[in-house]
């Protein structure tokens, strides 16, 4: 018998703890697919997890374009959220984007690798916060 | 492939009047397939009566353990082959970032809480750190994958000539969320325990008493039923019966099971210490004992 697909432990743990608190949170799986973000996160980027769906890495990279201070493009690579995937460490940063509410905001970007029982990543989570008070 | 209920009571030993219909011992279930060794599901105080019995066979014995909360690990000190020389013991366990599976045991295996220490041990033992992923025993394929339970806690699916038994005796698959509006890929144990012929599943709590003992990583009736229901499992046996219920208690929880379950297919029932549950790769299940 075909058997489903299920996400990992870790993965299923932090979604259920990020729909438990009011830090805007959002889940990325091993593959940098966004997977899942918060109500608080919601009222930040500007839709519904429910009207997005998950978003592979290419899609909300290129939908949420990163910004530094001095308006230059972010690579991919150097991102909070690749870091965490790639190097397996923690990373965090403030950038500037856009959002899909056409709303230009800038945010603190904490991403944090989870680890699985085998030192596998099993995705990150990323807390953000809006730094201009906005 | 068979499965024989050496205990069944989570959490701590009770035995006593009130407890004689499904036992007073904690976790111990004995898998008998086709072809191949014993296959021992947990160590707790079941084990003990288990452990007199298969002391007499020959060959090598696997013990595959959920996780190392003592409900399922306290019979081992007191399960005869550990003690009998060159006897060759698989200890199978899931594994943790921080200590082996070896080193774990051997903190309950050591004074103060055993007389003995673990390298005294005269079996041969060797120590399987499981992490997610397939295995072979004997004529049965095993897949292991943590669940959702306080430390490193896995479950068991077991398959041989088409028949699958699920073990996840201790589990809380709707942590915080509401099982009515819960997608089945984000639901621990769900791919483990998908299209079972029988799920063995914690199912400690009354609907009442779970609201006081959310986090502790145990289910309710409704949520054993509900689990049982989103993996489309044949039959559903519930396990891990809290030591402060008594028998009549638990007739009441296995009445509840039965009501929530509904009339379609078998209905839930209560795992009773000292019966044998026959998986056939008919998909037909019975009990003996």
């Amino acid at each position: 018998m075909e058997r489903t697909a299920q996400k990992s432990l870790p993965l299923i743990l932090a979604r259920e703890f990020a729909s438990n608190v009011a830090t805007p949170l959002s889940i990325l799986d091993e593959h940098g697919t966004l997977v899942f973000f918060n109500e608080p996160a919601e009222r930040i980027i500007g839709r519904t997890h429910a009207e997005l769906g998950d978003l592979a890495a290419d899609e909300w990279r290129a939908r949420f374009r990163a910004e530094r201070a001095d308006g230059t493009h972010v690579p991919d690579e150097e991102l909070p959220t690749s870091v965490a995937l790639m190097e397996r460490r923690p990373a965090h940063e403030t950038l500037h984007y856009t959002m899909l509410d056409g709303r230009r905001r800038t945010l603190s970007v904490t991403a944090i690798p989870l680890l699985e029982r085998g030192e596998e990543v099993a995705g990150v989570v990323v807390v953000f916060w809006e730094a201009d008070g906005a | 492939m068979k499965a024989g209920v050496w205990g069944c009571r989570g959490s701590l030993a009770a035995p006593g009047a009130d407890t004689v219909v499904y036992g007073g011992n904690t976790s111990c279930v004995e898998l008998q397939l086709a072809d191949g060794p014993p296959v021992i599901l947990d160590a707790g105080t079941g084990i003990r009566l288990l452990g007199l019995e298969v002391a007499s066979r020959s060959g090598p014995i696997h013990l595959c353990l959920t996780h190392l909360h003592l409900d399922h690990l306290e019979g081992l000190g007191f399960f005869v082959p550990l003690w009998q020389p060159g006897r060759e013991l698989h200890i199978w366990g899931p594994a943790s970032p921080v200590e082996s599976l070896e080193d774990r045991i051997a903190r309950y295996l050591s004074p103060p809480l055993f007389p003995v220490e673990l390298a005294e041990v005269p079996a041969n033992v060797t120590f399987h750190d499981v992490h997610e992923g397939d295995f072979t025993l004997g004529s049965a394929r095993v897949r292991a994958e943590p669940v959702s339970h306080r430390g490193p806690t896995v479950g068991y699916r077991f398959e041989e000539a088409g028949s699958v038994l699920v073990y996840i005796p201790d589990h809380e698959p709707f942590l915080g969320v509401d099982p009515e509006a819960a997608e089945a890929d984000w639901v621990s144990g769900f791919a483990l325990a998908e299209g079972a012929d029988l799920l063995m599943h914690d199912s400690q709590y009354f609907e009442h008493e779970y609201p006081e003992h959310v986090g502790w990583g145990h289910s309710s009736v409704a949520h054993a039923v509900a689990f049982g229901r989103l993996a489309g499992v044949r039959r559903l046996v519930l396990f891990h019966h809290d030591p402060l219920h008594t028998d009549d208690q638990l007739r009441s929880l296995e009445a509840r099971a039965q009501e929530l379950w509904g009339d379609e297919g078998m209905a839930p029932e209560l795992a009773r210490e000292g019966t044998t549950l026959q998986i056939r790769s008919t998909s037909r299940v019975t009990t003996t004992g």
